[in-house]
């Protein structure tokens, strides 16, 4: 259960870029989260609500969107999605997929800002 | 009222993987090879890491571990009993060990007075995947007793391992440990990994594991 301490990095890693953007409200937050990132969505959307309280962040959406793991299979010459975390072969001719080129990313992607009557 | 998106494209755990990138260095300077060690709690990693460690500083290598726990630091007086330094984290209830906890307690030690480094993580097979320790080598741990199939329970931390160690395999045939199974299952999620079978009580397989790692000292410190 370290979704909290991800959510804290989460609300520190946009309060931060919403220094060049003084006044907006956040709406919502997109996130892209591999699926070997031992991350839980349900988990996630549990802790957001009350970690954002009292930030900038308060009342935003938080939008998550999944990534499969890609690997680069040598013997088929190119890039392939491994449908299963259990097997991490390639699904064209089953050999092991030892060079993953996604599915461990953890990264805020973009967030939506709306500006504030504040600011006219 | 409009409404705009910003892309961001940041790392949400950006901070630690700083820090364990700044450690990583530090490390690599320093010529000392730096293990994490991670397994579900009583899976023995401080009974191996005890035996590793008496093993090494017996053979005239220079060894020190830091060890993570919630609390106590009964862990760090066992691994000590060993004449290694070592130093206790208390993470006070987080479920996992971070870069500044590592960095904060190294101060102090010359590292370069060191050939290996081991960090004993909480016992969690989750959260500590996500975590960066500056580590050149992640240990995934498995005892005969949990199950074969618990590297298909914990992908994501078995996937992100450079070795793999079965540890126990003194009480293997009790436990009707399905050896076959086990390494067939750690591959599956890790294809290729190096996999040691161990016991901290009578010594099986410490050779090996003892082997690789003065294989794997002498990459960073040629």
């Amino acid at each position: 259960m370290h979704e909290l301490s991800i959510v804290s990095s989460i609300v520190d890693t946009v309060t931060e870029s919403l220094v060049a953007y003084p006044g907006v409200r956040v709406r919502e937050v997109r996130l892209r989260v591999g699926v070997l990132a031992a991350v839980v969505e349900d988990s996630l959307q549990f802790c957001y609500g009350v970690v954002t309280e009292g930030t900038p962040l308060a009342g935003s959406a938080l939008v998550v969107r999944t990534l499969p793991v890609m690997a680069h299979c040598a013997l088929c010459a190119q890039d392939v999605e491994i449908a299963s975390i259990q097997s991490l072969r390639c699904p064209r001719c089953g050999s092991p997929a030892t060079d993953l080129r996604q599915g461990r990313e953890l990264e805020v992607e973009a967030i939506e800002i709306e500006d504030t009557e504040a600011m006219a | 009222m409009t409404t705009r998106i910003v892309e961001l494209r940041r790392g949400i755990l950006k901070k630690n993987d700083e820090l364990a990138a700044g450690l990583r260095q530090r490390f690599a300077d320093a010529g000392v090879l730096a293990l994490n060690l991670v397994s579900s709690p009583g899976t023995g990693k401080t009974a191996f890491l005890e035996r590793t460690l008496r093993e090494l500083l017996a053979s005239g290598s220079r060894a020190a571990a830091l060890v993570g726990d919630l609390e106590t630091d009964n862990d760090a007086q066992r691994l000590a009993a060993s004449g290694a330094p070592v130093r206790q984290i208390n993470t006070h209830g987080i479920c996992h060990l971070e870069a500044e906890m590592v960095g904060k307690h190294l101060n102090g030690w010359n590292l370069a007075d060191l050939d290996y480094l081991f960090i004993e993580n909480v016992g969690n097979l989750v959260c500590p995947s996500s975590y960066d320790l500056g580590e050149k080598i992640r240990v995934a741990l498995l005892s005969v007793t949990e199950g074969e199939d618990k590297p298909l329970k914990y992908p994501t931390l078995f996937n992100s391992a450079d070795a793999a160690v079965i540890t126990k395999i003194d009480i293997a045939e009790p436990c009707a440990f399905n050896r076959a199974a086990a390494l067939r299952n750690i591959n599956e999620i890790r294809p290729g990994i190096r996999i040691f079978e161990t016991s901290a009580k009578t010594g099986a397989g410490m050779a090996e594991w003892i082997a690789y790692l003065a294989e794997e000292r002498a990459r960073v410190a040629p």
